[in-house]
């Protein structure tokens, strides 16, 4: 194909307008902040789920009658990049509310920046509990199940075995340390007999797993729990499966079983492990889930991520909020976000808690296996979070005064 | 017994890797001279196109033979890299080629993300080496008796290049005093690009060589820099048995930390080097940097004068122009502005050291992160009134940098800036890790101005004048008798003393300035974004302000503010496109090569080339 260059001005122009013309349509402008470069792993199956949602939203008629549109930055993961691009969004480019983030501590940033500044944010993976709880503020909602709910989950299973002595295993950072502080707190309070014979902290992305492994199995633990993901759980798995680690202990992995971190393990994932994760493979064909699983493998070629997941309720859960409203003013739609419910999610049904912000979405737990050279969860059951969470009351009195 | 025995093994197949990886680093910088902070971009580029071609390659032939292949291809991009973006500007100022190399990562990292996709990918097993050997009843995996029967080979073979061969010889020479090498016909070109190819083979090898124990992932450039810095620091720049034994040392240490301190993980290293540097201020084996010896290439030059009245005219002007953008521009115009005037504050106190007192600091960002969380502390935790909170931010700074100045200050060159760096990393690690009172990196939020400041003009209004007033403050610090005694001890520093100045206390007073100015930098951003993270005392934070000093120019008056400027604006824009750290990367090469005395010094030239005006007017 040949370009002319008078084709190739008027393409450059139509592009340079294109922002215009999307004005001129009156979309409704969601404000999209992530680590997109710095963590391409996660964030672009997130990004994908977005934009097939999207597309859903506006073949069915947009919302409020008009086109729903996803203005996608990148912050570099940095909290004060992502606070400066959200002001832009919310004072320049008409942007409604502000959603995304990966990484807690700029989910952090952005609910203590849209408190202040009264704009609604909605956390979509950011698992740190303190977003809802400690830290929590009316602005901020939160969609994915938190931290201390996935390791409830995981203490709840590890409690039913006869498993007395424990070492964890987690990366040294806030989200690694809460996770074994609930993890902790969830088994002793079921078991108070448990004790914990070692604790590891390698810092993230940097373990040293060959003397990780070494120290774990000095401490002659029955059970071990890991948080480590990413890098440093292949390096765990490889070192650990070499020098025998696993063997006769029950292993329990939070988010180990999530594709973002179980594909890259290929026929090393460790069996027998018992995980959190999204067993996408195994939805039964007619459910919620597998259409979406589908669409999503058809629309993008690829297998479907948990973030491809978040990303898709992300967008169905902002659309509903805005149909509720009939409205985008950051009021509204605050309210319309308080007990906000949503019919056909691939959850099924899903919600918003008036009383922390949280959404209802919860977990899938089951035992790694592998079958045809990859990983999968077997045995696996979808978990609802609210038998795992504390009571109101518990909850009321983490949440500063509202 | 067996325990600790097992431990060791562990430690030395761990140093295998780094060791490769440090010893090109420490030869490309022994005999270029260059910290090559792309290093660990190379290691990387090793472990991908390792993984790929043992993928293509089948069997032991193949894995062992994909190793090889490798180290050849990593050597021939470092070999594209040095004569592409290195070699132009081996005649600007001393250091100025890490900003290029730093414009390499950017770019290497975009062009592995879309050549290999996103998702990490596991190494393959060396074929045969699955499983593990049992020594005294300890398991120890097969393969990491193979990667510690493999070091002293690598190591030999090294040394007999370096001490047996022509080109050993060499490149010896060239570490010990490169200008001789020149002067005796010694092609030095192709000396540095054979010895940068060499390096990066290394880096290569070392990337490929620890593929069965872990895989290729695009965090891993940065991931493995700061050990390797570590490694060939403590090991004495330039000195390869120095990396051999450091490696062993820190690699062992790390083992047993990780069994009686897991906390450790950290910090060990940076704590480490520093009782080294502390004990031994040029590394276990490394030499004395003599003055002069490798200082200033080029022509000298001019001494910085005040501006002349067109220049103050300009600056007047444009300080007119901030005055009423408020009356002018929208909100979102403000917001960039205090970023750019508060980046521009930290950079301007990176400048004043650097610049004028000649002492390059890596850890900078632990004076603008520990203003900024000095403040934001005492509002977290006491609810002090915002206005008292923020005095504080400079106080605790300058404190903090009388500290580690104090330290820091004996040594020099990049000895210096390892220290620095080392320390910095110390102060980050405190942020990072004692949650009961920083709250590690969940960050303290909630620190917004008092109500009087509260609106976007009004704290426009305070950032202009402090931040504006910082940076007159620090210029006229310059141009008094203290600057003067500043750029004499750096220039010459035997001289100075002669005249009576006490060149360290200077420094040390200076250092201690900067980290004030730099504290309060960080004093306005912690109220401009309600938050602080330990992001701002990262290394590459610290990085951050290294580069737009060098490219606005070191030896200017304004290089700091300048580069500053260029670079919020020119980030602001780029990160809107899909490929912008290639871009960033690219465009950071360019200005590197087209303006090797930075922005500044390079419109300077210009401007006295177009007024064809000799040297003798001043600059």
């Amino acid at each position: 194909m040949t370009l002319s260059r008078r084709t190739m001005l008027a393409t450059a122009t139509a592009l340079a307008l294109a922002p215009v013309a999307a004005l001129a349509q009156d979309s409704i402008k969601i404000g999209e902040i992530n680590h997109y470069k710095r963590l391409a792993a996660f964030a672009e199956p997130y990004k994908l789920g977005i934009e097939l949602a999207v597309e859903e939203v506006n073949a069915d008629g947009g919302v409020l009658g008009k086109p729903l549109e996803f203005i996608f930055r990148d912050d570099q993961g940095d909290p004060a990049e992502a606070i400066k691009i959200a002001e832009e969004l919310m004072t320049r480019e008409g942007t409604v509310m502000l959603t995304g983030t990966i990484l807690s501590h700029v989910g952090l940033a952005l609910s203590s920046f849209a408190a202040e500044k009264g704009y609604l944010y909605l956390a979509a993976e950011p698992l740190a509990d303190s977003l809802v709880w400690a830290s929590g503020n009316p602005q901020t909602f939160r969609l994915r199940a938190s931290t201390w709910v996935q390791a409830a989950m995981l203490a709840e299973e590890a409690a039913k075995t006869d498993a007395i002595r424990y070492a964890t295993i987690a990366p040294n950072y806030a989200y690694g340390q809460d996770a074994v502080a609930a993890f902790k707190e969830n088994l002793t309070r079921l078991k108070p007999e448990v004790e914990f014979v070692a604790e590891q902290w390698p810092a993230l992305f940097k373990i040293d797993a060959g003397a990780e492994v070494q120290a774990l199995e000095r401490a002659k633990p029955d059970a071990i729990y890991n948080v480590t993901f990413g890098t440093d759980l292949a390096k765990l798995v490889r070192d650990g499966g070499d020098r025998g680690l696993f063997e006769g202990r029950n292993v329990y992995g939070l988010l180990t079983g999530e594709p973002e971190y179980l594909d890259p393990l290929g026929d090393e994932a460790p069996e027998g492990w018992f995980v959190t994760g999204y067993p996408w493979y195994a939805l039964e064909e007619g459910t919620p889930g597998k259409e979406f699983v589908d669409a999503y493998m058809e629309t993008t070629g690829e297998t479907p991520k948990i973030g491809s997941l978040v990303g898709y309720m992300t967008v169905q859960s902002i659309a509903a909020a805005i149909e509720k409203a009939g409205a985008t003013d950051t009021a509204s739609l605050i309210a319309a976000f308080e007990g906000l419910e949503i019919e056909d999610t691939p959850i099924g049904k899903l919600s918003y808690r008036e009383i922390d912000n949280q959404s209802t979405m919860g977990a899938y737990v089951g035992t790694l296996a592998v079958q045809d050279g990859k990983g999968v969860m077997v045995d696996w059951s979808y978990k609802d979070p609210a038998p795992y969470m504390p009571t109101d009351e518990e909850i009321q009195a983490m949440r500063p005064a509202e | 017994m067996a325990f600790f025995f097992a431990q060791f093994l562990t430690g030395l197949a761990n140093a295998a890797a780094l060791f490769l990886v440090a010893s090109g680093l420490s030869l490309i910088f022994g005999v270029t001279r260059i910290v090559n902070f792309a290093h660990g971009s190379l290691y990387m580029l090793g472990a991908f196109i390792g993984v790929t071609l043992m993928n293509l390659l089948p069997g032991h032939f193949g894995f062992w033979g994909a190793i090889l292949l490798t180290g050849l291809a990593v050597g021939a991009i470092g070999a594209f890299i040095e004569m592409v973006v290195l070699r132009p500007i081996y005649r600007a100022p001393e250091l100025f080629q890490l900003v290029a190399t730093f414009g390499v990562i950017l770019v290497i990292q975009d062009l592995a993300l879309m050549i290999w996709g996103a998702e990490d990918r596991l190494g393959p097993r060396a074929p045969g080496l699955r499983g593990v050997w049992r020594i005294f009843g300890e398991p120890v995996p097969k393969y990491d008796i193979i990667l510690i029967a493999i070091t002293p080979f690598i190591l030999f073979a090294l040394w007999y290049l370096i001490n047996r061969t022509r080109l050993g010889v060499l490149v010896r020479a060239a570490t010990q005093d490169r200008e001789m090498v020149g002067a005796l016909g010694v092609n030095q070109a192709w000396l540095f690009t054979g010895v940068f190819a060499l390096g990066s083979a290394l880096a290569g090898w070392g990337g490929a060589l620890q593929l069965p124990k872990g895989g290729a992932d695009l965090l891993m450039d940065f991931n493995i820099i700061g050990a390797v810095f570590v490694v060939v620091v403590i090991g004495g720049m330039g000195s390869l048995p120095g990396a051999f034994i450091a490696s062993v040392l820190i690699s062992v240490l790390s083992v047993f930390g990780v069994t009686y301190l897991p906390q450790s993980t950290l910090v060990l290293m940076f704590v480490v080097m520093a009782i080294v540097l502390i004990v031994r201020p040029y590394g276990l084996l490394g030499r004395e940097e003599v003055a002069g010896e490798h200082g200033q290439v080029g022509a000298p030059e001019q001494p910085i004068r005040p501006y002349g009245p067109t220049g103050r005219a300009l600056v007047a002007a444009l300080l007119a122009v901030l005055a009423a953008l408020p009356f002018v521009a929208e909100q979102f115009v403000l917001t960039l502005t205090i970023d750019m005037i508060v980046f521009a504050l930290f950079a301007a106190s990176l400048h004043f050291i650097l610049g004028t007192g000649g002492l390059v600091s890596f850890g900078h960002a632990a004076f603008f992160g520990g203003g900024a969380y000095a403040a934001a502390l005492l509002v977290f935790h006491t609810d002090t009134p915002m206005e008292l909170a923020f005095l504080f931010a400079p106080l605790a700074a300058g404190l903090l940098a009388l500290g580690i100045g104090w330290f820091c200050i004996r040594l020099t060159g990049v000895y210096f800036a390892m220290l620095t760096l080392a320390f910095s990393q110390l102060v980050w690690s405190l942020a990072f890790q004692w949650r009961g009172v920083t709250r590690g990196d969940d960050g303290l939020v909630n620190i917004w101005p008092a109500d009087w400041l509260n609106s976007p003009e009004a704290y426009y209004y305070f950032t202009l004048a402090l931040g504006v007033g910082g940076i007159l403050f620090l210029r006229h610090v310059i141009h008094a008798p203290f600057g003067y005694a500043l750029r004499a001890g750096r220039d010459s520093p035997r001289q100075a003393e002669a005249t009576g100045i006490d060149v360290k206390r200077v420094q040390y007073v200076a250092f201690a300035l900067a980290g004030a100015m730099a504290g309060l930098a960080g004093g306005i951003f912690v109220f401009s974004k309600g938050s602080v993270f330990p992001t701002e005392l990262e290394i590459a934070a610290s990085f951050d302000a290294l580069i737009v000093v060098f490219l606005g120019g070191v030896k200017t008056l304004a290089g700091g503010v300048v580069g500053a400027g260029f670079m919020t604006v020119v980030e602001d824009w780029l990160t809107r496109l899909e490929y912008w750290r290639l871009l960033l990367g690219l465009l950071i090469i360019a200005v590197v090569i087209i303006a090797p005395e930075g922005i500044v010094g390079s419109l300077r030239s210009l401007w006295m080339r177009i007024r064809g005006t000799n040297d003798e007017v001043a600059k």
